[in-house]
């Protein structure tokens, strides 16, 4: 896989003249105006409307306050939105490492055929709505669903297990959603995986647990953290999951970030929020991977 | 080839089940014959297909989908198809930075990308257009081709494009009897990820439609905050089975794994 632009390429010749090769900027140009423009704008005028105050009419006053980022840091209500956002967030994470390595490692070890019937299954849900995983997800864990209705019949419990609307039910269905990434990542990782090292490791008298934990785990643990990483910043920024399963009472960042833009039409908060969680999903993403790339420098060569 | 040890053979079993059994539950609950979600052991019909048929606002809602989706993916494959050459192929000042522009989208939560623009969009008279919509559904799935583009392109022997070019091909012949057709299997799998991704948006879309530009996802989703009954279990059969049907054409086109994590 070779990058670099090799002798006789089109860049090569234009440098070699002393000319600039303009033809990468003009092939780049378009994609990239479209993106300053509904991206980055979008984004910068929002956080410039986050230092506008809000007015009861639904209207922005015109002189700039740091009062929406007060309000934040004050209200003891944003505080319980966000420990409950970001505790689901680590919690979803952890779960998906601890079910999604052994699976990627599982699916190493298939044959062909097998492999490709059970990536279907594993990744095939990504590219089903996520109203859709939800909704099945609705039918299974209410007071009257699936679940409850077997165990009743089982006679296992009297009454219904409360699961809808509680934060295991939001975990539970938010691990279902993000899985996919967690297994894919590890899934990249273990390719580079030589077996004969398993292999030695076992003629040497190593049992399963003891190949996974000092031969397996250690090898792909930059596929654990690109992994953890994804799954971290899409369960904290989830919307439809927490929303369905977690409802009205059990409210997170994203479903706050909707009730006050367009129920208390509260824009300039809803702003505030958003760049609060922008904030620091960014930072925790880009610290891990700063810690990583420090730690875990020779396994990236 | 050694055999895989049996607790990670029951795991594997167990984990499948827990993949497919809210698929599983949907697509039961939708041949039920009650007005209530439940199970069809006592009883089936096909009462809630024939539902769909009487239900128009979610058929237009389909439709639209499909047509927005279709238009997305068009359009963002034609604006990620250069760039994508130009970042596989050339080493330019300012590279990175172009591609963690295109890439942008992927790292900011779509409910961030929704509410700043439905702002912005409200401001240049675009808030509930169909262009509006188009165009917010463009910016989001261009990355997804963006990435399969530059794995194809940066896959392939670039001395065939050079061979063709000391033998006096032009710049144009060479792009299009050479490099385009050796991208095409990333730019195919590319507008069939951003397609599917574009179709099944739901956070960003809530912001930017209104009640007459309204996708699927975002009809399904305020129906579903009012009430959950099997009409919706049939909608999303009917959707399960149209995505399988994808994903099989994906699969065979470019294995799923590689379209989904966006490698070569």
């Amino acid at each position: 896989m070779s990058t670099t632009p090799q002798i006789g390429s089109p860049t090569q010749a234009a440098l070699a003249e002393g000319g600039r090769n303009w033809l990468p900027y003009w092939l780049s140009a378009p994609g990239m105006l479209v993106m300053l423009a509904f991206v980055a704008l979008p984004l910068v005028l929002t956080l410039s409307l986050s230092l506008y105050p809000f007015q009861s009419a639904g209207g922005v006053g015109d002189q700039m306050t740091w009062a929406n980022y007060a309000d934040i840091a004050t209200d003891s209500y944003f505080h319980v939105i966000f420990a409950r956002t970001f505790g689901m967030a680590i919690v979803v994470t952890l779960i998906c490492i601890v079910i999604g390595v052994p699976e990627a490692y599982v699916l190493s070890r298939l044959s062909a055929r097998w492999r490709a019937v059970s990536m279907v299954v594993v990744l095939g849900p990504l590219l089903i709505s996520v109203v859709v995983r939800t909704l099945g997800w609705a039918v299974l864990l209410g007071n009257e669903g699936v679940i409850n209705k077997v165990l009743m019949t089982g006679g296992l419990i009297d009454e219904p297990i409360k699961m809808m609307f509680t934060f295991t039910g939001v975990v539970v269905a938010l691990v279902h959603v993000l899985i996919p990434f967690m297994v894919l990542a590890v899934w990249a990782s273990l390719q580079k995986l030589d077996p004969a090292t398993e292999q030695a490791a076992e003629s040497l008298g190593a049992g399963l647990f003891t190949v996974m934990r000092r031969i397996v785990f250690p090898q792909v643990i930059p596929g654990v953290l690109s992994g953890g990483l994804i799954v971290f910043a899409l369960s904290a920024s989830a919307f439809a999951t927490p929303a369905i399963i977690g409802g009205r009472r059990l409210k997170v960042v994203p479903t706050t970030i909707y009730d006050e833009f367009l129920g208390n039409l509260n824009w300039p908060l809803g702003a505030a929020l958003a760049v609060v969680l922008v904030v620091i999903v960014l930072g925790v993403s880009l610290g891990a991977n700063w810690l990583i790339e420090r730690k875990y420098k020779q396994v990236f060569q | 080839m050694n055999r895989t040890p049996y607790p990670l053979v029951i795991f594997h079993w167990l984990f499948g089940a827990f993949m497919l059994a809210p698929l599983l539950m949907v697509v039961l609950v939708s041949f039920t014959d009650k007005g209530y979600v439940s199970m069809p052991f006592d009883g089936a019909s096909w009462r809630w297909y024939e539902a769909i048929l009487e239900a128009p606002d979610f058929i237009d809602a389909f439709w639209r989908s499909l047509g927005l989706a279709a238009a997305a993916a068009t359009l963002a494959t034609l604006l990620a198809v250069p760039a994508g050459m130009a970042i596989a192929w050339h080493r330019f000042p300012g590279r990175d930075a172009a591609l963690g522009l295109l890439l942008s989208p992927l790292m900011v939560p779509h409910v961030v990308l929704g509410i700043a623009l439905l702002r912005f969009l409200t401001q240049i008279g675009g808030a509930s257009t169909l262009w509006g919509l188009t165009t917010a559904h463009t910016v989001i799935v261009l990355p997804y081709v963006l990435r399969l583009v530059v794995a194809a392109a940066t896959g392939f022997d670039r001395s065939v494009a050079q061979a063709a070019q000391s033998l006096g091909a032009s710049g144009w012949t060479v792009f299009r009897r050479i490099e385009l057709p050796l991208i095409v299997p990333g730019v195919v799998g590319g507008w069939l990820i951003a397609f599917i991704n574009s179709f099944d948006e739901l956070t960003m879309s809530i912001f930017v439609t209104s009640a007459s530009t309204q996708t699927l996802p975002v009809k399904m989703y305020n129906h579903i905050a009012q009430t959950i009954d099997p009409l919706l279990a049939s909608i999303s059969t009917v959707l399960i089975v149209l995505t399988l049907v994808l994903m099989v054409a994906l699969d065979r086109f470019y294995g799923l794994d590689r379209v989904l994590s966006g490698k070569s």
